[in-house]
């Protein structure tokens, strides 16, 4: 009863952290229960009598119709949860990595560490995102791997330069000075000390960069540069797109995928928004 | 100010030689070199040989470099492997396009924003609030391309009011851009993408115009318009909004150099024939001079419109302690 009213001051408080955690909440389970709740395996040609089952309408026995080469739209949409959280968290967690570890070095270690950590961040912050990971794509190999490192390697700057000016004022606290004096040594003040500071900063941002790959994804496979074997999102759209779904009013099939992509990337904005407020309160009085 | 101005000058030109030397860098850790993806098979020995020595890639690679670095700087971008013209004519042919699709959608979002973000902040709380915020939000987190691909859906294949792509009607020719840009038909094509783009854009100078003003609402100089009996709406309009607009159009310049490179989507929707386009088709069909063409030059727009945004931001504020030490 207790937790109960506690939840309910939460969700009075906080209503859009709360959504924004109820729609991630619900993509975990369906990505978790994927099998079990897809009407159809996804790349399963499916057949009325002898002919293969071409755009076929919403109906009950498929919820959302068919695609163009007789695929259920809906059991596609449920797998798609899958590589959507695959891609959005391992992406996050290297950039949210990535960018916390550079923050802190180059705000607690200053001198020349800051320098060409500073000067490498603007450097990254020069390469514009998508060209850079489409550029990446062709000269590699088209696929998830490039679109998470093409994540990692050119978001972090924007998390680093957030953690730098916090572990700038961290470092001047008197609790830090303390451990100095107790003899704890630069990695450990650095590491035990300030890092757990910053952490709560670092998530804020990581749940922003999660919305941030799952687009990065669903562009470079609209583009043709993702991974055409995995069932995702952006591949659905580019499926409908390259198969006249816009012409043939074909909403059921092209409609969903990028609703189910909305929906997430507003659920990390939520969830930030959220606890923004949560971990800034000054601004929340305003 | 002009240290600080010299200042910026020289971080950006450090910028834009380490972009183009990574871009080389980048361009040549192609497996195998760039000819084997546009020959046949049936070409000899001695043609590829010879191409390669056309494109200079029989050098090594320190010289390839500086050839490089040198040809840039005098804008010589090199020649397209697939269709046979100066990398520079065919961006050229393209920027405009990229440029005016971006200037419109851009003004558009911002002149929306910005009113939509004010009047956001002047009626605080409600049902107002509740719907438009999350709304604004929403239209960021969409993919631009999916935005595309429902307007284009519903305004062009259902009803049938715009192109479904392109620039011009088919069988139209354009001599000069300004022929083009005083037709009515190029600009019934540009609708629909440029609406896309201020659907997708409007979100971030709305949220930031009405974050803005409720802390510039908060200022002494507003205590003090207020205390002299104006009216809340003079109050809010003339005195806050204005001190308000300084991170929005800080947000433009930077927003007018992201999008050059961030229309690549929205111009593939549509078959718009911009710069994003010409890369998106260079590196589909493996054609490397026309794509490190295409990448630098978004990527300088980028660099260099940071840095106007960071000069703008200078000079219009004079909280900003110019030339003052970080």
């Amino acid at each position: 009863m207790r937790s109960a009213s506690a939840i309910l001051r939460f969700f009075r408080s906080e209503p859009f952290a709360v959504i924004g955690g109820a729609i991630y909440g619900a993509i975990v389970l369906v990505a978790i229960f994927a099998d079990g709740l897809a009407p159809y395996p996804p790349k399963a040609i499916l057949r009325v009598g002898a002919r293969v089952a071409r755009y076929l309408p919403m109906s009950a026995d498929h919820w959302l119709g068919t695609t163009s080469s007789g695929r259920d739209v809906l059991s596609q949409l449920i797998w798609g949860t899958r590589a959507a959280l695959a891609v959005g968290l391992t992406a996050a967690v290297a950039v949210v990595a990535i960018g916390t570890v550079l923050g802190l070095l180059s705000g607690y270690l200053g001198g020349w560490v800051d320098k060409i950590i500073t000067w490498f961040a603007d450097i990254v912050l020069g390469l514009p995102f998508l060209p850079s990971m489409l550029v990446l794509a062709s000269l590699t190999r088209p696929g998830t791997l490039v679109v998470i490192l093409s994540v990692a390697g050119l978001l972090w700057p924007n998390t680093a330069r957030v953690i730098r000016a916090q572990v700038l004022s961290l470092r001047e606290r008197a609790w830090v000075e303390a451990a100095r004096v107790t003899g704890c040594s630069t990695g450990r003040i650095m590491f035990v000390h300030v890092l757990p500071q910053v952490l709560p900063l670092a998530a804020l941002y990581g749940s922003v960069a999660i919305g941030w790959a799952i687009l990065a994804e669903a562009s470079a496979s609209f583009l043709g540069f993702g991974d055409p074997d995995t069932m995702s999102w952006g591949v659905m759209l580019q499926e409908a797109y390259a198969n006249q779904a816009l012409s043939r009013g074909a909403w059921n099939w092209f409609a969903p995928p990028g609703a189910a992509l909305m929906a997430m990337v507003l659920a990390g904005f939520l969830i930030s928004r959220g606890s923004e407020k949560l971990l800034f309160p000054k601004l929340a009085e305003q | 100010m002009a240290r600080r101005a010299l200042g910026r000058l020289g971080h950006l030109l450090f910028v834009l030689w380490a972009v183009s030397s990574l871009t080389f860098i980048l361009f040549r850790l192609t497996p195998g070199d760039p000819t084997l993806n546009f020959l046949s098979p049936s070409f000899s020995e001695e043609t590829r040989a010879a191409l390669l020595k056309g494109f200079g890639l029989d050098k090594p690679l320190w010289e390839q470099y500086f050839i490089y670095m040198n040809n840039l700087l005098h804008g010589d971008l090199g020649q397209s492997f697939l269709q046979g013209k100066p990398v520079a004519v065919l961006l050229a042919d393209a920027l405009p396009n990229t440029v005016l699709l971006t200037l419109v959608s851009l003004t558009a979002a911002y002149a929306f924003g910005i009113v939509a973000g004010a009047f956001l902040a002047f009626r605080r709380g409600g049902v107002v609030e509740a719907v438009s915020i999350p709304a604004a939000l929403a239209t960021r987190a969409a993919p631009e391309f999916w935005l595309g691909m429902l307007l284009l859906a519903a305004l062009a294949f259902q009803t049938g009011w715009f192109p479904t792509g392109g620039a011009l009607s088919p069988g139209r020719e354009m001599n000069s851009f300004a022929d083009r840009f005083v037709s009515a038909d190029f600009w019934w094509h540009l609708a629909l993408p440029a609406l896309t783009l201020m659907l997708y854009l409007q979100g971030l100078p709305l949220l930031l115009m009405r974050a803005t003003m409720l802390e510039v609402l908060n200022d002494e100089f507003i205590v003090m318009a207020k205390m002299k009996g104006l009216s809340r709406w003079s109050v809010v309009m003339r005195h806050a909004a204005r001190n308000a607009l300084l991170p929005v159009v800080t947000a433009f310049a930077l927003g007018l150099g992201a999008s050059i490179g961030g229309n690549v989507v929205v111009e593939t929707v549509f078959a718009w024939p911009g710069i994003g386009r010409v890369l998106v088709q260079a590196v589909q069909s493996a054609d490397y001079p026309l794509a490190q063409g295409a990448f630098i030059l978004i990527a300088a727009s980028l660099v260099t419109m940071n840095t106007a945004a960071d000069l703008a931001y200078a000079a219009l504020d004079p909280r900003v302690a110019v030339g003052a030490k970080r």
